[in-house]
């Protein structure tokens, strides 16, 4: 980087607080520049040294993970971060989430949905990265999502440790009457190894807690490590064993009411008139409510249980308006064509001049294909939930949820109250996946509190509401075009994908007032930003004006362009006779971290090796949330159908905090990829979804998993995420899978649109 | 309407179509099994009746005849059944939510087949979905818990 930008760069550090780390590590525990939430509600006797580390005089530890945890065990590696600096045991620690507060932003969550690739590190990216630090201060957005939680806190969760661990230390220097350099920390103590004296942190946090907070506590080397770096026990695996009421569902007041909602089944339509005249009678039903929020119309039931309000509800009259949108497939596909045809969408890649490069290129050296993906719905296993009381003036909203602070700003805006007034419980998450960044259930469940006299109301919608009430993974059209070289090289890749904006549709959600105004990196996320080199490369956008919900879905725009871009670039390679590992090593030579993730997925499967009749195989690579990935997916021609058979992962995450952990999500995230590459598509007739509970949205079961073998490398200069990057690639190695066996090229998905699965 | 949940008999006052599920968890207060789809699709619900799986959302109260058996009630004396202690070695569950019933119904296979093959254990876990996709250390839970069992 330039004198210049380093300076300009300091200066936005100096601006932006900087929680992110990097120069200004220790930052936040000097200047505080957002109060910590943890001092209202301290116990007796408890001591808080920080947003993150509470301690009682009883010894008990806790350790705020101020992510969601919906799978991806957070709760164990953000809380080893601490643990491993404060010296104590992940087992002797309580892990909580804590309340919304604006010290748990999620800086790196805004910053990679920034337009620039992870290997661009120019000025101009990190001015803008760091810039965005300040937005994302400003708006101070805690989330769980773009797989960021881990690099987030990386630095700032062990700096949180450390400082807890140096206060402590110079406490018992105090009372021992030692220099607090000499002492050490082992367990939850305090030790004087000159005089085997020693002080439990319970002793010192009261004392420790007063103190100024050190600027400058030191992390420990990698090579110190006792924790990070190595597979722990999930610190929440017994609850989960045991069925401990851990989730949104399982919350229980006293004198709780249940509830659920039924909104207008076309989205966004009105509800022009209902009758709840019959469904009053029924037993166990307290009161049915309309609801006309602005994210919807329809009615909520409060009853005695959650089965008398579906029962009630299933028995009120609506009828509903027309929806803002084509009503069927035929009519929202021709808009998102019309959208290919007269947009010229924004270039966020483009090296050389595609234009002239195809222009003379002779027929027989051109590619072309146009490929389609599906909406698709999460269907997390936890339906969408939320509980609510508003009493007193007061909101309290229990839920599952991906962004508090989020949550808390509309649901208070929905009770008409100030944030300061509204309290945000977050529970375990039963499933994300994207989908409960969202806060349409919470904002529900405050509408029918105010309708239930003080009383706290469970809202649980059914699966058939949930499925028909997402915001869905976006339909999208890719139109590419390649010009091969003599070499059998792309000379030439031009590449134009047209989907419905996520930002444009996430944003009014929060903000009404607010509108995404530029181009939405989303749409060709996983497409413009490939470690390729292809000297005419360009990877238009397209934001296709449909109104629609849209939204986060699992590795978002990764999830369609790494088939998009993958299964074209297979159609390269096999266009030109070239092996399509083979091709990649020629194209992907600036980018090691790349090549090393292909070379050992290569071995692993013993690429290249004959195989049995009726068996192929398909490679994938998809660089997503800063991590490298390799796949391949081995498939089976049986009698039954197409059986996949196993899956090779090489990822490198550059650092991997918890190999265990690391390793299962990147075998979930490629099941989650499969199960939809495989049969998922959310379909609309008369402008309502088609599919509504799992007989026609179903997922990989247990007798159609492959085999996996995963291999976690650590090269790459930079931490990536690991929740979402074993998605994309999977979806591509399997279609390419399928062409190899039944030289079907599937352009659109789900592949069981052509081919049949076990 | 009394029933035995989890070895503890339990009077409920419930309309006898209310499914097992919501009796359980509304009124009597008993959260480990969960409400995955209301339709025996996913298998989050199951419990044992008898020792048999059964899903819960979609069976009337009124036609439960037998111990309830849900995952709240596998532990003795605090001591986790073999095949949780499998499920806390093998580190299987992700978001959690569908484990109880996993869990039980590998219980149910166990108990039939002490030693299953994979194809049993596929068999009868397919009615289970997982959307985490914990599915290669379910399989690997239920033959470690079948081992411990044999060796017990």
């Amino acid at each position: 980087m330039s004198r210049a930008g380093r300076i300009a760069r300091r200066t936005f550090l100096v601006g932006a607080a900087a929680v992110a780390g990097g120069l200004a590590v220790g930052y936040y525990f000097y200047r505080k520049p957002f109060p910590n939430p943890l001092e209202d509600g301290l116990a007796e006797g408890e001591a808080t040294f920080n947003p993150y580390v509470k301690i009682g005089s009883d010894d008990r530890v806790t350790v705020i993970v101020p992510r969601a945890e919906m799978g991806q065990g957070v709760a164990t590696t953000l809380a080893a971060l601490v643990a491993e600096e404060l010296d104590v045991e992940l087992d002797a620690i309580v892990v909580e989430h804590g309340p919304p507060a604006s010290a748990y932003a999620n800086v790196t969550m805004i910053k990679d949905g920034l337009p620039f690739p992870v290997f661009d590190e120019s000025t101009l990216a990190n001015l803008a990265r760091d810039g965005v630090g300040v937005v994302g201060k400003f708006l101070a957005i805690q989330g769980t999502g773009g797989s960021t939680s881990t690099t987030d806190a990386f630095e700032r969760m062990r700096q949180a440790g450390a400082t807890a661990r140096e206060m402590l230390k110079s406490a018992a220097a105090e009372k021992l009457g030692v220099a607090a350099g000499t002492l050490r920390t082992e367990a939850g103590r305090v030790v004087d190894p000159a005089s085997e004296r020693s002080l439990s942190y319970g002793e010192l946090a009261l004392d420790a807690s007063a103190l100024r907070p050190p600027s400058d506590a030191a992390l420990r080397p990698r090579s110190d490590w006792r924790l990070l770096g190595r597979s722990q026990p999930r610190t929440d695996m017994h609850a989960k064993v045991t069925g401990a009421p851990i989730f949104g569902v399982d919350v229980s007041l006293p004198d709780m009411l249940f509830a659920t909602v039924r909104m207008s089944p076309r989205r966004g339509a009105r509800m022009v008139s209902i009758d709840a005249a019959e469904a009053e009678k029924l037993p166990g039903v307290v009161k049915i409510v309309p609801l006309r929020t602005y994210l919807g119309e329809g009615y909520g039931v409060i009853a005695k249980s959650t089965w008398h309000a579906f029962r009630a509800a299933d028995a009120v009259e609506a009828e509903w308006g027309e929806a803002p949108f084509p009503p069927d497939d035929a009519g929202i596909w021709s808009e998102l064509q019309r959208a290919m045809e007269t947009d010229a969408g924004t270039a966020l890649r483009n090296d050389g001049d595609v234009d002239t490069a195809l222009a003379d290129a002779p027929r027989e050296r051109v590619v072309e294909a146009e490929y389609r993906v599906p909406f698709l719905a999460h269907a997390t296993m936890e339906p969408m939930n939320a509980t609510a009381r508003f009493a007193d003036g007061v909101l309290d909203i229990w839920a599952p949820n991906q962004a508090p602070t989020l949550l808390r700003t509309v649901c208070a805006r929905e009770a008409g109250i100030e944030e300061a007034a509204c309290n945000v419980h977050v529970t375990y998450l039963g499933g994300g996946f994207g989908r409960r960044l969202e806060a349409d259930y919470a904002v529900f469940a405050t509408r029918l509190a105010m309708e239930a006299g003080g009383a706290p109301v469970k809202v649980i919608w059914t699966r058939e509401e949930d499925i028909t009430h997402d915001m869905y993974r976006p339909a999208a059209i890719g139109r590419f075009t390649a010009r091969l070289g003599e070499n059998g090289l792309p000379e030439a890749l031009d590449m134009k994908i047209a989907a419905p904006s996520i930002m444009a549709s996430v944003m009014p959600r929060f903000y009404p007032a607010l509108s995404a105004l530029g181009p939405d990196a989303t749409v060709v996320d996983g497409s413009y930003n490939q470690p390729y080199r292809i000297p005419n490369y360009r990877v238009a956008a397209v934001k296709a004006p449909l109104p629609l919900p849209v939204g986060f879905w699992r590795s978002v725009g990764n999830s369609y362009n790494g088939y998009f871009h993958e299964c074209f670039m297979d159609e390269i390679a096999h266009s030109s006779a070239t092996d399509p590992i083979e091709l990649r090593r020629r194209l992907m030579t600036d980018f090691p971290t790349a090549l090393g993730a292909i070379e050992k997925v290569a071995d692993m499967a013993r690429w290249g090796d004959p195989l049995p009749d009726r068996r192929a195989r398909g490679f994938a690579f998809t660089l997503s949330f800063g991590s490298w990935v390799a796949e391949i997916v081995e498939i089976a021609d049986t009698p039954e159908g197409i059986r996949i058979e196993k899956v090779w992962i090489a990822a490198d995450v550059g650092t991997a905090l918890d190999p265990s952990i690391v390793e299962a999500q990147l075998f979930s995230g490629a099941i989650y990829g499969l199960s939809a590459a495989m049969n998922q598509e959310i379909t609309f007739a008369d402008g309502m979804v088609e599919q509504s509970n799992f007989h026609d949205f179903d997922a990989m079961r247990i007798h159609q998993c492959p085999q996996f073998e995963v291999a976690i490398l650590e090269n790459a200069g930079r931490m990536g995420g690991a929740g979402e990057i074993g998605t994309p690639p999977a979806v591509a190695a399997l279609a390419n899978a399928v062409f190899a066996l039944t030289g079907k090229r599937v352009r659109q998905l789900p592949l069981s649109r052509e081919v049949a699965f076990a | 309407m009394r029933l035995t949940v989890d070895g503890k008999t339990i009077d409920i006052d419930a309309e006898p179509e209310m499914p097992l599920l919501w009796a359980l968890r509304d009124l009597a207060g008993v959260l480990g099994p969960k409400f995955g789809c209301g339709i025996a699709a996913c298998g989050a619900c199951t419990v044992l009746i008898d020792g048999a799986p059964v899903r819960s959302c979609i069976l009337p109260v009124a036609q439960v005849e037998g111990d309830v058996t849900t995952i709240e009630g596998l532990a003795r004396d605090g001591t986790l059944h073999p095949v949780q202690q499998a499920w806390l070695d093998g580190q299987v569950a992700q978001c959690g939510y569908c484990q109880a019933g996993q869990i039980m119904s590998a219980v149910a296979l166990l108990d039939e087949i002490p030693e299953p093959t994979d194809e049993e254990i596929d068999s009868a876990m397919s009615g289970n979905l997982c959307r985490c996709g914990t599915y290669p250390r379910i399989r690997a839970a239920i033959k470690r818990a079948a081992a411990m069992r044999a060796g017990a």
